[in-house]
């Protein structure tokens, strides 16, 4: 394979807001589309450890960081431009012949 | 001041600020603190924290937006401010939100809950009393969906006001607004506005404040001081003419100019101004002055605009006036500094500091008149009668020289003409050649509320000091009422 790639993403919330679901909605699809097999998403939801907030500079919320691989990359918003998305994460999307 | 306690205030920590705000930031509220680049704004946000802690108990949180925590703490240590300890002792919380535009994508709805979980983990963490948010305004040059960092920065101020926290939100000048995104229209319980101007050369740091809801306060330009100690504002304007008069009596510090009052000497707690042309040993009537005061062992603090404080105690050493003891002592402290080494209010800021440090019973200022150079009449005078009234209020003896540019003795120069109206006693000092003789003599001009000697009095500068010749040694009885 030519791209063996990890990718660890985190993604911030703030409770199950509908902004929150949304975005978890949205990239949880595009890893499954692009990344299969190959992602993880952690999600950090700051009303319950608040203290995390700080560390990886997160201002606001959902905000998407993608911590490997590196550099760290960070994406706010509710991840409705797909586009945008993987731009910003750096994936290429795979070739339309593999997508359901 | 009378006070109007309509609602609570805490204290600004900034010296001199609570009695411009008739007590200080309204407790539990925002207060905006604008100005341009550079006019200290972040020093007071810091100094309202730092003050909070050590002199009120009140922990705080501070939000930088751009310095980060390491260069702020070195930046406010020479200062004093200890950023590390406070942090370490639970009392200080400090958080550096950093945005780099280049890394951050957006796309689609968010919102800055990050913000507030942050601010409101770091305030409950160490129970914070006090914010400063520094400067919030850098959100966007971050982020870019303006409409929505409004609707935020909006809901923050009024999620502070909720919280019960006193904030202080710095914000930078923009063009025709206070701050460059107007963030005066969400702020408006308290706003005040730093300046930091040059004119001619000089600059004065100035501190307005532009509203305060609910509140009276000073409305006046107060130049403001960034020195050792922090961020000092003192509200001169707020002297009133209701200082109390002695009938007592102090020496002029030369027993023969003493013989010319009726009571001899000065009133205790008057202003005395001397004026002549250069070289007729106005300096040399002030260093007698300086030396009757510390034979009194009472403080005097020689302000010297011309000479360093050495090049002073060595020319009165040669006509036998030997302050050099008094220095030692701490008895006389010399303030030596160029007139032009800051503005007219900047003079005043530091007459006043040196005044609520040094606590001195007498004051010497030569010469008054080289203040002229630092600004223009109207403000000098206003400079003077500020200063004056200040000296008066503390019952201070004072004394001022003034140098008369032109040798009329007329008051046609711009100083005396600002001074004398306020001045108690003025004496006149000349330096006439006659047959090709010097002949120096001294007249008092007036001398408030005490009869005084009426005629020019020949006098001698030898070694020895000033002599006035044995025959001319006058007595009072000879003189008419003095007003």
């Amino acid at each position: 394979m030519e791209n063996e790639q990890r990718w660890e993403l985190r993604l911030y919330v703030a409770g199950q807001t509908p902004k929150s679901i949304l975005a978890l909605k949205n990239i949880t699809r595009y890893c499954q589309e692009n990344l299969e097999g190959r992602y993880s998403i952690e999600v950090i939801d700051l009303l319950k450890t608040p203290q995390l907030a700080e560390g990886d500079q997160i201002v606001a919320i959902p905000t998407l960081i993608r911590k490997v691989p590196v550099p760290i990359r960070k994406i706010i918003g509710d991840l409705s431009d797909e586009e945008k998305v993987l731009v910003g994460l750096n994936i290429r999307p795979l070739p339309l012949k593999n997508k359901p | 001041m009378e006070h109007i306690a309509s609602i609570a205030k805490v204290s600004t920590g900034i010296e001199g600020l609570d009695e411009v705000t008739n007590g200080g930031f309204p407790q539990g509220r925002p207060v905006l603190i604008c100005g341009s680049a550079g006019c200290g704004k972040t020093l007071f946000g810091i100094q309202f924290l730092v003050k909070g802690i050590l002199e009120h108990e009140e922990p705080g949180v501070f939000v930088s937006f751009e310095e980060s925590v390491a260069d702020l703490t070195n930046n406010v240590a020479s200062l004093g401010f200890d950023l590390d300890k406070l942090t370490a002792e639970g009392r200080l919380r400090m958080d550096h939100v950093r945005i780099e535009r280049s890394e951050i994508e957006e796309t689609g709805e968010y919102d800055l809950e990050g913000l507030f979980i942050r601010l409101n983990y770091a305030i409950d963490a160490i129970g914070a009393k006090r914010v400063v948010l520094d400067t919030i305004e850098s959100l966007f040059s971050g982020m870019q969906n303006e409409g929505l960092l409004r609707a935020e920065i909006r809901r923050l101020f009024r999620w502070l006001k909720e919280k019960g926290v006193t904030a202080v939100i710095t914000g930078e000048r923009g063009v025709n607004t206070l701050t460059r995104q107007g963030l005066e229209e969400y702020v408006s319980d308290c706003v005040i506005l730093l300046d930091f101007r040059v004119v001619e050369q000089i600059a004065t740091r100035r501190l307005r404040i532009v509203k305060y809801r609910g509140s009276t306060h000073g409305t006046n330009e107060y130049p403001f001081l960034i020195d050792e100690n922090g961020i000092s504002v003192i509200p001169i304007t707020s002297l009133k003419l209701d200082y109390g008069t002695s009938t007592d009596v102090i020496s002029t510090g030369l027993r023969p100019l003493d013989g010319l009052f009726k009571k001899g000497g000065l009133y205790k707690g008057s202003s005395t101004l001397i004026t002549g042309t250069a070289g007729t040993a106005k300096t040399i009537l002030a260093g007698y002055f300086v030396l009757g005061s510390c034979l009194r062992n009472e403080r005097v603090l020689l302000f010297s605009f011309e000479e360093a404080p050495d090049q002073t105690i060595r020319n009165l050493l040669s006509i036998g006036i030997d302050l050099r003891p008094y220095i030692a002592s701490k008895l006389l402290v010399i303030h030596a500094s160029r007139p032009t080494l800051y503005g007219l209010e900047m003079h005043l800021l530091v007459v006043n500091k040196l005044l609520s440090e040094f606590r001195p019973k007498s004051v010497v200022i030569d010469p008054i008149s080289s203040l002229v150079s630092v600004g223009s009449a109207l403000e000098v005078k206003a400079m003077l009668v500020r200063l004056i009234d200040t000296l008066k209020i503390h019952k201070i003896d004072a004394l001022f020289t003034c140098l008369m540019s032109r040798v009329a003795s007329g008051s046609d120069d711009e100083t005396i003409e600002a001074v004398s109206s306020l001045a108690d006693n003025w004496l006149y000092l000349q330096n006439e050649l006659v047959d090709g003789k010097r002949q120096r003599s001294l007249l008092i001009i007036k001398s408030r509320g005490m009869e005084h000697y009426n005629d020019q009095v020949p006098f001698t500068i030898t070694p020895a000091g000033i002599g006035f010749a044995a025959s001319t040694i006058p007595t009072v009885s000879n003189s008419v009422n003095g007003k």
